[in-house]
């Protein structure tokens, strides 16, 4: 750990976060906020990014896969821009309204969708490459 | 003028969240060194730690600060803690990315456990934080 990292880190989770209150209020404009689109669409297209950049890192290493980058790029942008906390604060409250089978709903597509976008990106990527 | 004090307000609200997801970022950083490098832990339990307490944070500051909370704060300053600090220190990318490794290893019943494992922790970590503001708030 070095205080370069940090600093990457710092920016990285800036520009994730802003990218994250962007997107989530856009799409909730869009379809209403009955439920938490929003916060759904943010990890799914951040899933498909991480596992985008994992499959570049695997297939090109060097300085695709320096620690800088990483610093910058998984930890700080993707990490600044997917949540798991407004994820359980919006299933909570979907579950506190009486709304089981949406909370249900959100657990489930959050967690599946999630996975397979990583997958997507990482295989995508992998056979775009290879 | 309505239109200036819209756009500031909003101004505000991003630059709120931006700057708590950059601190929150890097405590997520800082505790997965100290989790992996210091301790000797797995990296999986270092993104489950910052996503249960993160959650944990979130409820007990939305509740508190809440219409029947006991804590006033402005819109800018539940984003900051809200949207800022717990998002950018709990990451939904690196514990889906976690999983797909484990299945890239072959290793589906790791996988399931660790991603139902940390979700459902979070999720009871936000209700235990929900709870003890309530009580508070009483």
């Amino acid at each position: 750990m070095n205080i370069e990292a940090c600093i990457l880190v710092l920016l990285g989770g800036f520009l994730g976060g802003v990218g994250r209150f962007f997107v989530s209020r856009v799409v909730g404009r869009r379809v209403g906020e009955t439920f938490p689109w929003g916060t759904l669409v943010v990890n799914v297209s951040g899933a498909l990014a991480i596992g985008a950049f994992a499959g570049a890192a695997r297939i090109a290493g060097g300085p695709v896969a320096s620690d800088m980058l990483r610093s910058f790029i998984v930890v700080g942008v993707f990490g600044g821009y997917t949540t798991v906390s407004s994820f359980c604060l919006q299933t909570l409250n979907l579950a506190f309204g009486g709304e089981m089978s949406r909370a249900a709903f959100n657990i489930v597509a959050s967690a599946g969708l999630c996975v397979l976008a990583v997958g997507a990106g990482f295989w995508s990527v992998v056979r775009l490459a290879g | 003028m309505q239109t200036v004090d819209k756009r500031d307000a909003a101004l505000r609200l991003y630059l709120a969240v931006g700057c708590g997801a950059a601190i929150g970022s890097l405590l997520r950083f800082l505790a997965g060194v100290v989790i992996v490098s210091t301790l000797g832990q797995s990296a999986l339990l270092a993104t489950g730690f910052v996503n249960v307490v993160g959650s944990f944070v979130i409820m007990l500051f939305a509740t508190l600060t809440g219409p029947d909370g006991r804590l006033s704060v402005g819109p800018a300053g539940r984003q900051f803690v809200i949207g800022g600090l717990c998002g950018g220190f709990t990451t939904f990318s690196a514990m889906s990315l976690d999983a797909f490794i484990l299945l890239l290893d072959g290793d589906l019943p790791l996988a399931a456990i660790y991603l139902a494992t940390v979700i459902l922790a979070s999720l009871a970590a936000a209700l235990l934080g929900h709870g003890l503001a309530a009580r508070l708030n009483n």
